[in-house]
């Protein structure tokens, strides 16, 4: 679960917030409800999700309530992986 | 030919194409011609009949769908102009539009009703309003309901046409204050179309996709080359628009022939669409508007869409498109320059003038000016604006894109940049200063500097400098948040670089040629 976290945490720093120290980006912090990430961002990480972890989320799964936080995302990854 | 009235394109096709289908609503019902004539011949003798004359504005506050069409040409049978706003934005700025033209009627939505302005001088002639008003609500003005106002019945109502009068009027955009209204005639948008139907033969077989919402230009042609060539035309809704997969299944399964969008549209389509390579559907026709198109990305789509023809079109709202450029198939997969804006369209005529108002010449870089029948009338009550817009030589008037560009025999124009701080960011104009000002809200910056850099993946990319007051540092995140809050996401910066303080130049203003230059090796690194 941990190093699902790391990897979507690295790509969330890397790609929309560089320069950003990685210890202000929490499993907790609201990505999307906190104007981090919009809705062109999103549809980034969300693609790099599928692609990286091999799932495909369909669009419920993707809503703004429960696609936000990096532990709620690495959750549904390890869901979706079957563990 | 030019027409007296945009709705001369759908009482021709009505006559000919009666019965084929006009409009797809997202829905996904059918309006054909006839049914679609009738019923804006009966929203223009209502709105008629309410006192709506020639050369008054209305309203037009909806999303995508049949009674937005409708009542674009109910508006301008009546003799008015429509003025499309943006349902999604604040309301504050919706009722500041309709407010700064004086709308003499609106059409909105039950669900945005705080659109309607306060009836501080005129009351509105009509508010029609589609969709069931909820309960207990009040409304500003007595309310008819769409239906009641589309119905049968009535004697026709002929109003003198001219192809100067206003057809529309649509805001630039811009987050902040009132934004400028662009006045086009009949006459602007058929100098348009009719150069459309040249170049890109449409038929009444074709099905165009309708992405654009109503207050952008690109609609202009989606709607009237459609319907004018008694083709289909696939309202496309806001929230399909945003969806790259639902939107390339749109467009397969709709076999949709011509696709016209803002590049960063296609370069979405491309990334996460899963398109299907070159066995599945492939439009005819591509055409894209209002922003560079990174070439790697343009190069993609050409790829899993090879049967396709691409166009680069190029024009501000003022002129619509005024120049445009086929790209050629195959591109060089080592290209990574922008394709040029290319040749005039045939009903422009361009200027290029350097520095000093000569005209350049050869290859020499200069002020892109742009005369011809598709030039808009001005910005609707601003003096200032309006003179600043244009010049008069040997007794033209010429409009002043604000574009630098260079003239290339081979290739036509290539886009240079700007002189001022305007640039364009996923089809809206921004302004570099906006940012700016967002930023200085924040009490811990004391200094901000915005700039603009061309991006070989984004296509442009907005680098934010900033020094804080002492000990008051805040991280990306609260910045990216502050942004947020005080500006919409496309003038976001992509970049903050927190510095100690910002180069100055000897006058004592930010130094933005050094800014310029450290971006390279700078990526937002914290010093």
């Amino acid at each position: 679960m941990d190093s699902v976290k790391e990897t979507i945490r690295h790509f969330i720093l890397t790609t929309y917030l560089p320069g950003e120290s990685p210890a202000n980006l929490r499993d907790d912090t609201p990505l999307r409800k906190g104007g981090i990430l919009d809705s062109l961002a999103t549809l980034g990480l969300v693609n790099f999700v599928e692609k990286e972890f091999g799932i495909e989320l369909d669009a419920y799964e993707t809503a703004v309530d429960t696609f936000d936080r990096i532990e709620d995302i690495a959750a549904l990854v390890e869901r979706k992986r079957g563990r | 030919m030019i027409r007296d009235n945009l709705a001369e394109y759908l009482e021709s096709s009505a006559a000919r194409f009666a019965d084929r289908p006009a409009v797809v609503d997202p829905a996904g019902w059918t309006i054909a011609y006839e049914a679609l004539n009738r019923q804006a011949d009966a929203l223009a003798r209502f709105l008629t009949s309410r006192g709506v004359t020639r050369g008054d504005r209305v309203g037009v506050v909806l999303p995508k769908s049949v009674a937005a069409v409708v009542s674009l040409f109910g508006i301008m049978k009546a003799g008015a102009a429509y003025v499309p706003v943006d349902y999604t934005a604040p309301t504050d700025r919706c009722r500041g539009i309709l407010t700064d033209c004086g709308v003499r009627a609106l059409i909105t939505d039950a669900g945005v009703l705080g659109v309607v302005p306060d009836q501080v001088q005129t009351p509105l002639a009509a508010l029609i309003v589609l969709g069931d008003i909820p309960e207990g609500q009040a409304t500003a003005a007595p309310a008819t309901p769409f239906a009641t106002a589309v119905e049968e019945g009535g004697l026709a109502t002929d109003h003198p046409r001219s192809a100067s009068d206003l057809a529309y009027i649509l805001y630039t955009s811009g987050s902040t204050g009132i934004p400028k209204g662009v006045m086009l005639t009949h006459e602007n948008a058929s100098s348009f179309v009719e150069w459309c139907s040249t170049v890109f033969e449409p038929h009444e077989h074709d099905r165009f996709s309708s992405h654009a919402p109503f207050h952008f230009d690109l609609s202009v042609l989606d709607i009237y080359v459609s319907i004018k060539h008694g083709a289909t035309l696939y309202l496309v809704s806001e929230e399909l628009g945003k969806n790259p997969k639902e939107l390339a299944r749109f467009i397969k399964t709709n076999r949709l022939t011509v696709w016209y969008s803002t590049p960063s549209i296609l370069t979405l389509l491309v990334q996460y669409g899963n398109l299907d390579g070159p066995s599945g559907w492939i439009p005819r026709l591509v055409l894209f508007a209002g922003e560079v198109f990174p070439v790697k990305h343009l190069r993609e789509l050409q790829r899993r869409w090879p049967a396709a023809e691409y166009y680069n079109l190029y024009g501000p709202t003022e002129t619509n498109v005024c120049t445009f450029a086929k790209i050629p198939a195959g591109i060089p997969s080592d290209r990574e320059t922008p394709y040029p804006i290319g040749f005039p369209c045939s009903h422009c005529q361009p200027l290029v003038l350097d520095s000093n108002g000569v005209e350049a010449s050869g290859a020499q870089d200069g002020l892109l000016y742009i005369s011809g029948p598709s030039v808009f009338r001005g910005y609707w009550n601003r003096p200032t604006e309006n003179a600043a817009a244009f010049i008069d030589r040997d007794n033209v008037r010429w409009y002043n894109t604000g574009d630098v560009v260079r003239w290339q025999p081979d290739e036509g124009y290539l886009y240079l940049g700007r002189r001022d701080r305007m640039v364009k960011r996923r089809g809206y104009r921004i302004e570099l200063g906006e940012i700016e000002r967002a930023l200085y809200l924040h009490r811990a910056v004391r200094e901000a500097a915005v700039i603009a850099m061309p991006d070989s993946d984004a296509g442009v990319k907005i680098t934010a400098f900033m020094s804080c007051h002492n000990g008051n540092v805040p991280s990306i995140i609260e910045l990216k948040t502050f942004c947020a809050k005080h500006l919409p996401s496309y003038m976001s910066p992509d970049i903050f670089v927190l510095r100690e303080s910002l180069p100055r130049t000897s006058t004592d203003k930010v130094d933005y040629q050094a800014l310029h230059g450290t971006v390279g090796a700078t990526k937002g690194v914290r010093q």
